[in-house]
């Protein structure tokens, strides 16, 4: 059965000036799912996620949330969306139970409901020992789980959290997560951006943005097993640097590039070949090989690839991939 | 628009006043200082000029003349030089700013019908000082060149020499002719516009430069809900500020208040929404705190300092200026203030005002709601 689209973007645009912050993205996000919105900084993600909230307004093309049209029926919209952004923005000098109390009001909340929504809210972020606490005075993770609290306090059928978890350690960072699983699960369509490629692997679609342009999308399973991305190499030895330099300084390797205990490198030629061809390489330097296979590539592969590729094709498609790699990681 | 939500956001926005300690106490602390300052030291009274005095004649007539310029409160004898260049070096150090030189020869030719004459010279650097100093100066040789007129016809035997135009002067509504009393009530309206637009300026700059109105803009709040709200704490703190003016004012400053407690209240409550809404607008214009503080001083400070009739008679300035003095709220507030202060006359003589005043604020508050859109671009 075809699943329920909860928003619908179609040759979405918006320009400042000359400058084409989102290109013409068009995708569609299945009710009740986790969606992951990836891309380096400044490749469209937030221009994208307040544009569907209505903060900004698209230059053309159309977006959909819950059948509302995000040019014309924002404030519709605005009543059943939840909205993170991607700086903490609740007030610093208000305490925790003041924080959420406000922003309930905002929503409309009021009497007993307004009451046992806060009290949900405080117990989502743990809050409820400290809610006459100043804000300011909370950490990093504590504050992000009560922006999430406070967004998510009129029931909204909508969440979109804008790089919720950037500067926040790992385990808040699960914590975060696993608060995130339990939303979808029970409906709720949840459109996330992050540059935390682990993260990537939680969301149940994907779409890659670069440039304003979409590069790749779908689940995390079909980016991996998509055939043009099968040629992801990882090579054992016990001299890894020797073998490293080795590997990048031969043409028919790209992508090469340390993970751990392995070398990753991407080749065109198919994996037999490939085995022969780094085997007498490594007997030729005289390192001692262990093993060379095929891997299902991790996501931050697949996303580096698309990224040169999008790239090459573009008329600017000269940068080293270590700096594309890096983009990846830090957006 | 919601009750519900604007109460919020007052609520949210007291708050943020009352926590804000520094602020606080600056909004409440400003008035008073600049009442202090420009009540006492704003003073446009001329008297006690610095004055230096050559007598070369040493008549009894001469030291007639130089005794009655001694008692006048007009004018106060620094020296008595003995020569022409010791005068002149007074007014070179600025240490006087007139110079009066009684040639010798001059009570002689009083007794013989000449008519002597009677050197004035002014610094003329600070020309307003030096006008009215020489506008008494000629008054007083003028008296005692009467008195002398006068002696010598009694002298003749002419029996009724009283001059055949007398003048009668009443001065209304400020009979001591205090610069103060017009100052004070002036400067009320000034500090209201200044307060007024600084503390509002604020409150949207900061929301923005915060990150917190983009999460207040993704919830249904309505941009004039937002506006109310935030107007509503600034008004309580207004009040309090007029309150403590006109306190000070009546009390400290011994300004007489002849008008109506409640007609300065309607009047002050309309300029204020005015007054706000125009910081609301440099707010909103801004986006930044500094950028805001700026525009404040240059939209609310000047205008209202300069450009209001407080310091400068707007009757005297060019037409371009006149013109652009009208448009701001100021003007009229400046104006309507010293009336109820000092007139005591109702809204039957500023209902003019009064009206403008009103179309004025509406308008500033309209232009805000409309410069305030909920979104980012």
């Amino acid at each position: 059965m075809e699943k329920e689209i909860a928003v619908s973007v179609r040759d979405l645009y918006k320009i400042f000036g000359k400058f084409h912050a989102v290109d013409g993205i068009s995708f569609d996000v299945p009710k009740g799912s986790i969606f992951g919105f990836l891309g380096p900084n400044g490749a469209g993600k937030s221009t994208t996620i307040k544009m569907l909230c209505g903060l900004l307004t698209p230059t053309s093309g159309t977006g959909r949330v819950g059948g509302l049209d995000v040019s014309r029926e924002s404030d519709a919209i605005k009543r059943r969306i939840g909205y993170m952004s991607q700086r903490f923005s609740l007030y610093d000098d208000l305490t925790v139970e003041e924080n959420v109390v406000f922003f309930g009001s905002l929503y409309g909340l009021t009497g007993a409901h307004l009451s046992e929504r806060v009290e949900y809210a405080l117990r989502l972020a743990d809050l409820l020992e400290r809610r006459g606490d100043m804000t300011s005075t909370l950490p990093g993770g504590i504050k992000q789980r009560l922006a999430l609290g406070c967004a998510v306090l009129h029931s909204p059928e909508f969440l979109f959290l804008d790089e919720p978890t950037s500067g926040v350690d790992p385990i808040s960072r699960r914590n975060f997560w696993n608060i995130i699983h339990e939303f979808a699960n029970s409906g709720i369509t949840v459109f996330v951006t992050t540059h935390y490629m682990e993260e990537a692997e939680y969301c149940d679609y994907l779409v890659l943005i670069y440039k304003g342009k979409i590069v790749i999308q779908g689940t995390p399973y079909e980016l991996k097993t998509a055939k043009d991305i099968h040629n992801i190499f990882a090579a054992r030895t016990n001299s890894l640097a020797g073998l490293y330099s080795l590997l990048s300084s031969r043409g028919e390797f790209s992508e090469v590039n340390l993970f751990g205990d392995a070398i990753h490198f991407v080749s065109e030629m198919d994996g037999g070949r490939v085995k022969d061809a780094v085997a007498s390489l490594a007997a030729g330097a005289g390192i001692d090989l262990e093993s060379v296979e095929g891997i299902l590539p991790s996501l931050e592969d697949i996303f580096v690839m698309a990224i040169s590729r999008a790239d090459a094709a573009g008329e600017n498609g000269n940068g080293a991939n270590g700096a594309k790699r890096q983009a990846v990681k830090k957006a | 628009m919601k009750m519900k939500r604007v109460m919020a956001i007052s609520k949210k926005e007291f708050i943020h006043v009352i926590r804000d300690t520094k602020s606080l106490v600056a909004s409440l602390l400003i008035p008073i200082t600049l009442l202090v300052l420009f009540g006492w030291a704003l003073n446009l009274d001329v008297d006690k000029i610095e004055t230096v005095i050559c007598d070369f004649d040493r008549s009894p007539k001469s030291r007639e003349l130089v005794s009655r310029i001694e008692h006048s409160r007009f004018f106060r004898v620094i020296a008595h030089p003995s020569d022409m260049a010791e005068a002149e070096e007074h007014i070179m150090f600025g240490r006087a700013a007139i110079m009066m030189t009684i040639p010798s020869g001059f009570g002689r030719d009083l007794e013989r019908d000449g008519s002597p004459k009677i050197g004035v010279a002014i610094d003329g650097s600070d020309s307003n000082r030096a006008g009215i100093g020489l506008g008494y100066m000629n008054n007083m040789i003028m008296m005692f060149s009467n008195e002398v007129l006068k002696d010598k016809m009694i002298s003749l035997g002419v029996k009724k020499i009283d001059p055949p135009v007398e003048m009668r002067q009443v001065v209304w509504f400020n009979p001591e002719l205090e610069s103060k009393n017009y100052i004070v009530p002036g400067l009320i309206a000034v500090i209201m516009t200044v307060i007024a637009a600084m503390i509002t300026a604020m409150t949207i700059a900061r929301e923005w430069e915060r990150g917190t109105m983009e999460q207040l803009i993704s919830t249904p709040v309505r941009g004039q809900e937002l506006i109310v709200g935030k107007l509503i704490p600034y008004i309580a703190i207004g009040y309090l500020d007029v309150f403590i003016s006109v306190v000070m004012s009546i009390w400290v400053f011994k300004v007489p208040f002849n008008g109506s407690y409640a007609l300065l209240f309607f009047i002050s409550s309309i300029f204020l929404i005015g007054a706000m809404s125009l910081g609301m607008l440099i707010s909103i214009v801004g986006k930044s705190q500094l950028v805001a503080n700026q525009m404040s001083m240059l939209i609310a400070f000047l205008p209202a300092f300069l450009l209001s009739g407080f310091t400068f008679a707007i009757e005297n300035m060019p037409m371009p200026l006149q013109f652009i003095s009208k448009l701001f709220p100021a003007t009229y507030f400046v104006a309507m203030v010293k009336v109820v202060f000092l007139k005591g006359v109702g809204l039957r003589v500023l209902w003019y005002d009064t009206v403008l005043l009103v179309v004025y604020c509406a308008l500033l508050f309209v232009l805000a709601k409309t410069k305030f859109k909920k979104s980012l671009e």
